[in-house]
């Protein structure tokens, strides 16, 4: 526990000084804020600025940025030191993991906010949230395990992000496209998120969630046993 | 004294290339252990077995009596190690860098000055890394390496490429860690480094050790020219043979006050090194 304590104070300290970690974590948020408030077209759903960028937050903030800081440590050795003082490689994933879960988690409160969700609906909105960041940052691990420098991390993550941020947008105007989507955990949690107030989470949709998180979390285990963390 | 670090007939191959020979040494608790070998020699493969990172192809090694692949959490935590690729984190400051690392020791933070002022970075506590001068990134390192007080500290080149100000800080560093019963593993091309401060050297090249011991004794043991050298006031250079029958020449000059210096002719380990390969420290 002391270790994930250290990694995760580390981490904070470290993205306060890090543009490219920090603006992942805020761009979304922010944005929800402002288009929410300055942007009000008759007719246009509720929320629907929300409902937009709160997919999109779950499908880039957490799989960037833990691709990234993992990848950034391999490629500084600062993991492999960090391994032969005697971290444990599972304490630092879950360090970096629960770091980037929480510091998306905030940024999912700032989104709610912006919703003027009643309290139940916030804590579903939140709940919701938390299930799709989780699946991203397995996502976003298994990129980081097996990529040796940020520049390879980001060439896998560039795409893999674009497909599950956009799926949700792209699949509104397409039918082809939501025929697949309808299998991705983004597109499952844009629409539960849309479904807050009226239609709620349905079991489907928690299933493809679940399925989902099971898919990456075997994804992640079999890319961690395959490379490890301090492989050079 | 115990054997802390043992290395039996290790060796290391890269697809076709084999690294690493049949290498089998011993460093003793408490000494300043040098691996002296050109660029591309294997020293730092070989330091990375030692510390684990890396898995031999044969023989054994271990450490602190316990096989090098299979130390434990603990085990990890009596060893220190500063690798030739520094691990700094590069946006924390250096005193951040410090205290992250004295929560993963737990260590109390009220050592990090302390450890600051050692390492001579006191002036650059709150310097970013990625601002640091190579030298001062060698000495945070080195700094890193030391705060948990190990056992062992394992250094990968720890003055390579430093300015001889730098050099000496560190090799003072090193010093009083051996005084306080750190053993030091360091490797190095550099033949000063090993003859001024290492108890006892291994050469290494093309993956095999081909000499061991103190270096002097291994000065000594190819000292196959055994003169003296005399510069002369006048500007001539005398090589005499160094023994009784060159007593008389030595007592002609002194008496008539002619000789500027003396020294006797017994090699470096440059010089050893070349006798022994064909090529001197410095070539790959």
């Amino acid at each position: 526990m002391n270790n994930i304590t250290a990694i995760f104070k580390k981490q904070l300290l470290d993205t306060l000084k890090n543009k490219t970690v920090l603006i992942q974590f805020l761009m979304f948020p922010v944005l929800t804020v402002i288009m929410n408030n300055a942007v009000k077209i008759e007719g246009m759903p509720k929320n629907f600025f929300v409902n937009l960028f709160a997919a999109m937050f779950v499908g880039m903030a957490p799989l960037t940025s833990m691709a990234s800081i993992i990848a950034e440590e391999k490629e500084q050795s600062t993991l492999k030191i960090l391994v032969m003082s005697g971290v444990r490689p599972y304490e630092y994933l879950i360090g970096v993991g629960s770091y980037v879960w929480i510091m998306c988690m905030a940024g999912s409160a700032v989104i709610a906010a912006a919703g003027n969700y009643e309290f139940g609906e916030a804590a579903l909105f939140l709940c919701i949230m938390a299930a799709g960041i989780l699946a991203s940052l397995l996502i976003g691990g298994s990129i980081g395990v097996v990529s040796k420098t940020q520049m390879a991390a980001t060439s896998v993550t560039v795409p893999v992000m674009v497909i599950f941020a956009f799926l949700p947008m792209l699949s509104m105007f397409n039918e082809s496209i939501e025929k697949i989507a309808r299998f991705t955990y983004s597109e499952q949690i844009s629409r539960s998120l849309a479904g807050i107030g009226s239609t709620g989470a349905d079991m489907k949709g928690i299933g493809i969630v679940a399925a989902n998180i099971i898919v990456f979390a075997v994804i992640f285990f079999a890319a961690y046993e395959k490379n490890g963390l301090e492989s050079d | 004294m115990n054997k802390i670090i043992r290395a039996e007939n290790i060796s290391r191959d890269f697809a076709e290339r084999r690294v690493l020979d049949g290498v089998s040494l011993n460093v003793k608790k408490g000494e300043i252990f040098g691996l002296l070998g050109p660029s591309g020699a294997g020293k730092t493969t070989l330091i990375k077995i030692l510390t684990g990172q890396l898995e031999q192809s044969g023989g054994e090694c271990e450490i602190l009596e316990k096989k090098a692949d299979s130390l434990t959490v603990s085990d990890r935590r009596r060893i220190g190690v500063m690798m030739d690729d520094k691990g700094l984190y590069s946006r924390l400051s250096v005193y951040e860098n410090l205290k992250f690392y004295s929560d993963i020791y737990k260590t109390p933070k009220s050592e990090i000055d302390g450890i600051l002022k050692d390492t001579g970075l006191i002036e650059a506590k709150k310097t970013p890394v990625s601002k640091l001068s190579k030298g001062m990134k060698n000495r945070l390192s080195l700094a890193r390496a030391m705060m948990n007080k190990a056992e062992i500290i394992f250094l990968d080149e720890p003055t390579s490429g430093l300015d001889p100000v730098t050099t000496k800080q560190i090799h003072k560093i090193l010093l009083e860690a051996k005084n306080s019963g750190t053993t030091v593993f360091l490797t190095t091309h550099n033949m000063y480094e090993a003859q001024n401060i290492c108890d006892r050297i291994s050469l290494l090249s093309g993956g095999k050790i081909i000499e061991e011991g103190a270096p002097k004794e291994i000065c000594e043991k190819y000292d196959d020219r055994g003169n003296l050298e005399i510069t002369l006031t006048d500007g001539d250079n005398v090589s005499l043979k160094n023994g009784s029958s060159s007593a008389q020449a030595v007592k002609d000059y002194l008496e008539k006050n002619m000789i500027k210096s003396i020294h006797s002719t017994e090699p470096d380990l440059e010089t050893v090194f070349i006798k022994l390969t064909g090529k001197g420290l410095e070539e790959t």
